[in-house]
């Protein structure tokens, strides 16, 4: 029985369809992380699963327990917001403590001046508050604990409220863009935390976050989502070397992905510029195509070499890589390459090159963005298609 | 640069100071007569400082003709109760019209907008039938009433809880607050700013009101600081304008107090500040 299933989920407000029947289903202690662009649903998403929102139709079941029709109350589910969301009237500890007070205590206890009249009401509290303690000591916010959320920095904000999710055992996590407002370095950092907690509190998690890079380093498995429909889940790597969708392609790896949009000729092969590719499968002929290969599945060679002729239009020098933006000679189209720097020395701008290509990294995509298993290959290149 | 800047700040002061004085006139003319005896105040020539004090005398007569603090406890008791029953009804009145989505949500913005537009002296003479059918007229009841529930407050409610975060709202709901709750643990806390500004006009307007006791309230035993001040000049003053002075400068002694004591927090809920954090 897996540890969360949404099944067929829809939302739509008026005319504007925000999720499209979305179904996926999280192991015991899976990471999964929602990706996509702004507006592609995955907040959405997260908010019916949290129970703020409410579904069309489709069902969410966690831990063997409908909750479609429970209120967010009643989910057990804790949420992380990309605002953290903290009470800004209670201090670190206050914050804390409210999730395990409105559970552990009842209304009568939680009165001022009468609940503390109450027998048993002293104990319980002090429970809470070893609890705060310990939650607090293990994100290291302990010295933090007395002041206001005003009085705090970002990151320490968002360890508060990272805190208050965790600190009451929820048996689903929800986190909706916790690291964006913090800044470059920190959020790096807080990346490997997030993960290192979920390893400890083993709760499942679905993290949403519209950085692909962010998705890609911390999750189990990543689901990609474009305009209210999910593309592709699947592990990382999956993702990164065999998007199911050119959309998926495009979205995750930095730079973007290189594409140029074809046609299939009638014997089933295809022109690249002034060169033809045989794929392995038969294509049909004159279907629209787009073939696509990431930056680092190319290389740069002199002119003559075998492969597809370009101009150097732009050299970006990043340290451990170097990205060369060029143009095709033939067809116009940009592509980027991303090299070692080493293999770098001695380009620049204006060079005439040749591009070539590890043709077993070439992925085809069909007219409607699905990936066409007929991916061709560099081996099978034909002669020059003129002359 | 320091020349014209200190020439501007002269200047800016010079006009504030001249409007303060204009519109504190009034009040220093009441300080004043209320320290004189019955023959100063009708003579010819006009003095701030009155030649001998009075001030004894005429407080004395103030609080020996009327009850002053019986006044002064309607006063305190009525826009009491107005303030506590306006802030209990519109808080959660203006959290669901801000922040939960319902169908008639519209429709009664539209009505509190209405609301709004319509001022008490339209609705006076029905509500009057109605109490005086009641038999509530001299009542706490026929002064508090009318006014438990304020669109005004409403609406500045609304407007303040708009700006309020909707995941603050949400992340006490998934900590498991009923909506009730979220209304007295979230809402309210950090409603001050909103709440202090309201409670200025609301209880500046209700202690001053004289228009709506002077309708309902005819027993002494009721009346209002305004409407006392009315009966003691009508009954017992008659032309003592020391006296009248006196009575008044008691009745609007506790506003002034009250607003030089609390200056930084009314300042703070007039420009409301909002959330921060």
């Amino acid at each position: 029985m897996s540890a969360l299933s949404i099944t067929n989920v829809t939302k739509s407000f008026g005319d504007n369809h925000i999720l499209k029947g979305i179904s996926l289903e999280a192991e015991a202690g899976e990471f999964i992380a929602l990706v996509g662009p702004s507006g592609c649903g995955k907040s959405t998403l997260l908010r019916i699963v949290a129970g703020l929102e409410g579904a069309d139709s489709g069902e969410i079941v966690a831990g063997g327990r409908d909750l479609t029709r429970l209120v967010a109350a009643e989910r057990n589910v804790a949420m992380v917001f990309q605002s953290y969301a903290l009470y800004p009237h209670l201090t670190a500890s206050q914050n804390i403590a409210v999730p395990l007070a409105m559970r552990n205590l009842t209304s009568m206890q939680r009165l001022p001046m009468i609940g503390s009249l109450l027998p048993g009401q002293k104990a319980i509290r002090k429970d809470i508050m070893r609890q705060v303690t310990d939650m607090a000591r293990s994100l290291k916010i302990d010295h933090l604990l007395d002041r206001k959320p005003g009085q705090m920095s970002g990151g320490q904000r968002q360890r508060v409220a990272l805190a208050r999710a965790m600190v009451r055992q929820p048996g689903l996590f929800l986190m909706d863009e916790p690291l964006s407002n913090l800044d470059a370095n920190l959020r790096v950092h807080a990346r490997g935390e997030i993960v290192d907690l979920h390893r400890r509190a083993g709760v499942p998690t679905l993290y949403v976050t519209h950085d692909q890079a962010e998705a890609l380093s911390m999750a189990d498995r990543v689901a990609v989502m474009m305009s209210g429909s999910l593309l592709q889940l699947a592990a990382p790597e999956v993702i990164y070397d065999d998007p199911a969708h050119i959309e998926v392609a495009k979205f995750v790896g930095q730079p973007r992905i290189n594409t140029i949009a074809s046609r299939v000729d009638a014997d089933g092969a295809v022109t690249l510029g002034t060169w033809r590719l045989q794929p392995h499968d038969t294509l049909a002929p004159g279907s629209d195509i787009t073939v696509a290969i990431r930056s680092e599945f190319l290389s740069i060679a002199d002119m003559g070499t075998p492969g597809l002729p370009a101009h150097i239009e732009r050299l970006e020098f990043l340290g451990s890589e170097v990205i060369v933006y060029t143009k095709l000679d033939a067809i116009g189209e940009s592509m980027v390459v991303k090299l070692a720097p080493s293999d770098a020395r001695g380009l620049v701008a204006g060079k005439p090159v040749t591009i070539v290509p590890q043709g077993e990294r070439l992925m085809v995509f069909g007219a409607d963005g699905a990936r066409l298993r007929a991916d061709l290959t560099f081996t099978t290149l034909l002669e020059r298609a003129h002359g | 640069m320091t020349n014209t800047l200190s020439f501007g700040r002269a200047f800016r002061l010079t006009l504030l100071s001249l409007g303060a004085l204009i519109f504190l006139a009034p009040y220093i003319f009441m300080i004043s007569t209320a320290g004189k005896a019955q023959s100063e105040i009708f003579t010819s020539s006009l003095s701030l400082i009155p030649t001998q004090f009075f001030y004894l005398e005429n407080f004395a007569k103030a609080f020996g003709r009327v009850s002053m603090g019986q006044l002064l406890w309607n006063g305190v008791v009525v826009c009491g109760l107005i303030f506590i029953f306006q802030v209990v009804i519109a808080i959660p009145c203006a959290y669901a019209m801000a922040k939960l989505k319902f169908g008639a949500a519209r429709l009664l913005m539209a009505l509190v907008m209405l609301g709004l537009l319509v001022p008490i002296h339209a609705t006076s003479l029905p509500l009057y039938v109605a109490f005086d059918s009641a038999a509530l007229l001299n009542s706490y009841t026929a002064l508090v009433a009318p006014f438990s529930i304020s669109v005004f407050a409403i609406f500045l409610f609304l407007q303040f809880f708009r700006a309020m975060p909707d995941d603050l709202i949400h992340a006490a709901r998934l900590d498991g607050m009923s909506e009730l709750g979220i209304v007295m643990r979230v809402i309210v806390p950090n409603a001050w700013p909103a709440i202090t500004a309201f409670a200025i006009f609301s209880v500046v307007a209700h202690w001053n009101d004289l228009y709506w006791p002077l309708i309902v309230v005819s027993n002494q035993a009721y009346a209002t600081p305004p409407l006392g001040l009315l009966f003691f000049r009508a009954a017992e003053a008659g032309d003592d304008y020391g006296a009248l002075m006196a009575a008044t400068l008691i009745i609007t002694l506790p506003l002034v107090a009250a607003f030089l004591l609390a200056q930084k927090r009314f300042v703070e809920g007039i420009t409301m500040t909002g959330l921060k954090g």
